[in-house]
């Protein structure tokens, strides 16, 4: 949970008074709140910590990090959608680790 | 080790790992903060990659796990009423509450909901009018800014119907806690590196000065572990208790300033129930005045939940550092994360279900051979 995500602003509008923007991740877009890095533009890289950008970091790291999260397998429980979340927990046993990372016989 | 070798750069951890080991000439012992960290340390196999003498210790930063028994019943209490939509971060539905999770409680009928942030919940408040929207906000200072803004916008917004159940928890004041504890045998921090990409790293001088502890802000992949060890190892050996950034590429020292000003804006600091740990004066940030008609707990006023810890659970000297979770007899035996007796086996973060996962299990004689705690 308390992993940040980094990726690349696509797109940035303003929704009412919030500045959001779409965001990729390796490939997975999302809806992100900018509010908090005004810095960052269109083409940029910042992390995301759960739908909100938390700070503006270089496209080397941002694809390091990206690469190291994929291997360990963090990506797709991080980025993954409500159906999908629930789709996990519905596959493992009641009050498993709700991370689904447990392999337990 | 096996799974270093995938990275890209298993050379580099190497030479870092035959640095520390030239380094270190003493036994030292070292937390991690953050949950996330013991998952990389151990899924990576760095703990086997250190000198013996150099030991990590898993500190109390996985917020499912600190979450008290008794906020979970609240959540599974409200979450089970008509008329509320009860939206939650994946990794809180299966944390079992008294009686249940919340995966049971949408079996029943109730309209439980995995949301990717909380302004998601926010949009679902506006989209229904006629629900009450309930987001759990549980976690440490990095997912607080998503929290302050999700209730400063339904202010702002005008929604009625939308509330936080919210507990969240502070680092520094957790480590002074550790810290304080006797028979601590923490002699240097590994700084969670997202929490300080939010807070900076200004409130941690005081702290390392005061106790004599070394700490650094360390990442979370394999290389910035490796980092932040051989920071901590260096400074231990030369005898210097500072604050160290091993994270500058995210991190700085005065954090992010626009979601500090919003958190300043919604929380203050209160005292703290942290599961296993007990009450820490002052480690955590609840909604103020200006918001508390945002809090859930005001809102639903659920009385009557009296939670119980099993007590064989040990998870409290754990969060603690004072034992390993293979050093509690329960520890896969009458606990596994199928059967969880304590807060650190029930979440993916904690300590004990990274030792499960990842077999690390050691038998009775080893243990007496190698044992660490006194
Ligand atoms: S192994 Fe289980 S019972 Fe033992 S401390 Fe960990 S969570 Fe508690």
């Amino acid at each position: 949970m308390c992993l940040a995500i980094p990726g690349r602003v696509e797109e940035i509008t303003l929704d009412g008074d919030i500045r959001m923007g779409r965001v990729n991740f390796g490939g997975v877009v999302k809806r992100v709140c900018l509010d908090y890095v005004p810095e960052v533009e269109v083409g940029d890289y910042t992390i995301v910590h759960v739908g909100f950008a938390i700070s503006k970091i270089d496209e080397q790291t941002a694809q390091q990090t990206l690469a190291d999260f994929r291997a360990m397998g963090l990506l797709d429980a991080e980025l993954a959608g409500e159906e999908k979340a629930f789709a996990r927990a519905a596959q493992s046993p009641p009050s498993s680790c709700p991370d689904g990372s447990c392999t337990n016989p | 080790m096996k799974y270093l070798t995938e990275f890209r750069n298993g050379e580099i951890a190497q030479r870092m790992a035959q640095e520390i080991h030239a380094r270190a000439t003493r036994p030292w012992k070292i937390m991690e903060v953050c949950g996330g960290q013991t998952h990389s340390i151990i899924r990576n196999g760095i703990d086997q990659m250190l000198p013996a003498g150099v030991q990590m210790i898993h500190g109390p930063g996985c917020p499912v796990c600190v979450t008290p028994l008794k906020l979970i019943d609240q959540a599974l209490a409200i979450a089970a009423q008509p008329g509320v939509i009860f939206c939650s971060f994946g990794d809180m539905l299966r944390v079992p509450g008294s009686q249940g999770d919340l995966f049971q409680v949408k079996g029943r009928g109730g309209d439980v909901r995995v949301v990717y942030s909380p302004l998601d919940a926010v949009d679902l408040a506006a989209k229904n009018p006629e629900k009450q929207v309930v987001f759990f906000g549980v976690g440490f200072e990095t997912t607080a800014p998503a929290n302050a803004m999700s209730v400063n916008l339904a202010r702002r917004r005008g929604l009625k119907n939308f509330s936080l159940l919210v507990s969240h928890v502070l680092v520094p004041p957790a480590i002074e806690a550790i810290l304080q504890a006797p028979g601590n045998q923490v002699q240097a921090f590994l700084l969670a590196g997202h929490v300080c990409s939010v807070m900076g790293y200004w409130q941690y001088p005081p702290l390392a000065e005061k106790y004599a502890v070394p700490m650094v802000v360390t990442g979370f992949e394999p290389l910035d572990l490796l980092d932040g060890i051989r920071r901590a190892v260096v400074q231990l050996e030369a005898g210097r208790h500072e604050v160290e950034n091993a994270y500058s590429r995210v991190v700085t020292h005065h954090g992010n300033r626009a979601a500090q000003q919003l958190l300043a804006q919604v929380f203050e600091v209160t005292d703290r129930a942290w599961r296993g740990i007990g009450v820490i004066p002052q480690s955590g940030w609840r909604l103020n005045a200006a918001y508390r008609d945002f809090d859930a707990e005001q809102r639903f006023q659920i009385a009557g939940i009296h939670a119980h810890e099993s007590p064989l659970c040990r998870s409290g000297d754990v969060l603690r550092g004072a034992i390993r979770p293979s050093e509690c007899a329960a520890f896969g035996k009458q606990c596994t994360p199928r059967h969880p007796l304590g807060a650190t086996m029930v979440s993916g973060e904690g300590a004990c279900a990274a030792y499960y996962n990842y077999g690390r299990f050691i038998s009775a004689e080893e243990l007496a051979k190698t044992s660490v705690s006194s």
